[in-house]
């Protein structure tokens, strides 16, 4: 697995599409009094527009290290990202970030509603877009009757959705989320799934998703990255070709979905053994 | 999927101002104040001892000098100055708290004098500070600060330093500019410990209004104390000592209520952590 270097992985960049978002030979490592600690090995690939693509990996392998480079909060120690051809060093405007610690990202001097409007605010958004952006968005959340709320009111599934109804409020171009749907009921993260993919067809948005659930990677992604190794690197890329729409029930009853299911946890398996070996050996 | 219970599900003026929980709320305040007041009058009502007389004298004597004749010559100066100090305190000790809670390099520099600042017995000073700003209001108001100060600083310098890390990720992600990055993220995160500063701040400026005064003043609270000691007016003494007592129990009650309105979401959310 150490000879893959992410270019050779097929389907990992494709110049012909639309390039939004590029991994070029990125590494990096942790740097503590012990030394540095490399968490990514050389990983590159690319993020068509508009696209949908999923990372996954076993814990521990690097997919939030990974993100937090990719979204410019930390720098890599070696190669770059490119948003829209240029080099990411801070977040990027046209970028939203929700980040797996999402009770940690709301304040609690504020309310739903506030939270959800202070990146708008502070972005010089229109009072009335401001107010009508927001509401859409905690409706679509089906958080519309707690606007008033405070954060620590709220069960951690809520404040999720505040986190994830705070992005979509933004319309980014590129929305970007660490296992956004990691505490809500099965229902709640169907519809959550959906309006990710309805609001992604109606605005045209491209999103890079991180998540421990097979299948939701396969419901929602045109394409699954495979994290593996230490330090991680791009095992496989998987392309979905399961259409634009998707449907919770008949999609995942497609054979085509169960096969790409089989596959994907078997990488993720083999990624997890080897990650065991190394540290038994 | 269900809210959680909180206890006021809204927080507004309305809930805050519910009367029957004020009246508790003031009645938990006051009780020790009203127990050692009755105490006092109890047992001080037969007494005949030149040093202690009764409380009743003393509170009508209260009555005459601050209701309010001598007001405008002994107390106002004395609030006037304190309440200088503790305004400059903030206006100062708060925005250079954030700096040096945001900058690690200038706070590694700074601390040393910090520490230096804060542990320095501000009333062996005070002849230097006669020396420097003489004995007028100017003088009295740079003593109090310089005592008042220090909490104030270290409160809103801790406070930006314990900001949550995941706060400061989100602000960064969303391109915060400063103005919201320090007025509706770093400035209320750091509002608990600043106010705890104040609270300290405004006790040690109390103690350093009344001693300049007592040292080198010819008005003021401290002033009236010591002169009528000297001159073996002690009744006159005790009512002066009991307005200052007033006075200090007071500005703590009102400092509590501003307090508890303007972090009412701190309070709120710890009784509800504690409650659950
Ligand atoms: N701030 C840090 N300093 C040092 N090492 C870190 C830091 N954050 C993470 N690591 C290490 O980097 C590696 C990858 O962590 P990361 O959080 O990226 O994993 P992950 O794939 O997101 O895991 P999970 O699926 O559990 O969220 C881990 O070995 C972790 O110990
Ligand atoms: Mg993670």
């Amino acid at each position: 697995m150490t000879s893959i270097k992410g270019d050779a992985v097929a389907g990992a960049t494709r110049p012909s599409l639309d390039t939004v978002m590029a991994a070029d030979h990125v590494a990096f490592s942790y740097s503590s009094a012990a030394g540095a600690h490399p968490v990514l090995g050389d990983i590159s690939f690319t993020i068509a527009r508009g696209e949908f693509v999923s990372l996954v990996g076993p814990s521990g392998i690097g997919k939030t290290t990974l993100l937090r480079v990719l979204s410019g909060l930390m720098q890599p120690t070696a190669g770059e990202v490119r948003l829209d051809g240029e080099r990411v060093t801070e977040p990027p405007r046209q970028l939203a970030l929700v980040l797996q610690d999402y009770s940690r990202s709301l304040l609690p001097w504020m309310s739903i509603e506030r939270n959800v409007a202070l990146p708008l605010r502070s972005a010089k958004v229109a009072r009335t877009e401001v107010r009508s952006r927001t509401a859409a968005a905690l409706d679509a959340v089906g958080l519309a009757g707690d606007s008033e709320k405070y954060p620590w009111q709220l069960s951690g599934g809520m404040q999720q959705r505040v986190a994830i109804a705070r992005a979509l409020a933004y319309q980014p171009e590129v929305l970007v989320m660490d296992e956004p749907f990691a505490s809500v009921d099965a229902q709640t993260r169907f519809d959550l799934e959906d309006l990710v993919l309805r609001l992604r067809r109606e605005f045209g948005m491209t999103v890079l998703l991180v998540t421990h659930d097979i299948d939701e990677a396969v419901y929602l992604s045109d394409r699954i990255v495979v994290l593996a190794g230490k330090p991680a690197q791009v095992a496989d890329c998987l392309d979905v070709p399961l259409g634009p729409i998707r449907d919770q029930i008949a999609t995942k009853a497609l054979p085509e979905y169960a096969a790409l299911r089989g596959r994907v946890l078997s990488e993720i398996r083999a990624a997890s053994a080897a990650r065991t070996d190394k540290k038994v050996g | 999927m269900a809210p959680l219970a909180a206890p006021g599900h809204v927080l507004t003026w309305r809930a805050f101002g519910r009367l029957p929980r004020l009246a508790l709320t003031v009645a938990r305040e006051l009780w020790f104040a009203v127990v050692v007041l009755a105490l006092w009058w109890v047992l001080s009502s037969g007494s005949t001892s030149f040093y202690f007389p009764p409380l009743s004298e003393i509170w009508a004597r209260f009555q005459e000098l601050w209701l309010f004749d001598r007001v405008p010559t002994d107390v106002w100066p004395s609030l006037r100055n304190f309440g200088l100090a503790i305004v400059l305190s903030c206006a100062v000790g708060i925005p250079l708290g954030v700096v040096l809670g945001s900058l690690r390099r200038v706070r590694e520099i700074v601390s040393p004098v910090l520490g230096f600042g804060w542990a320095l017995p501000k009333l062996a000073l005070l002849p230097a500070f006669i020396a420097v700003a003489g004995i007028g209001d100017g003088m009295r108001v740079s003593f109090i600060l310089a005592g008042a100060v220090w909490p104030i600083l270290l409160g809103a310098q801790d406070g930006v330093r314990a900001v949550d890390p995941g706060l400061r990720d989100m602000a960064r992600s969303y391109r915060f500019g400063r103005g919201t990055l320090l007025f509706r993220v770093l400035l209320p995160a750091a509002a608990p410990q600043i106010f705890a500063g104040i609270r300290t701040s405004l006790a040690i400026g109390l103690v350093l209004m009344i001693v300049g005064e007592m040292l080198v003043a010819s008005s003021g609270l401290g002033f009236f104390v010591l002169q009528s000691q000297q001159s073996y007016a002690l009744v006159d003494m005790w009512a002066g000592a009991l307005l200052i007592g007033m006075l200090g129990y007071l500005i703590t009650l009102l400092f509590t209520v501003l307090e508890r309105f303007v972090l009412r979401w701190h309070f709120a959310r710890r009784a509800m952590h504690a409650a659950g």
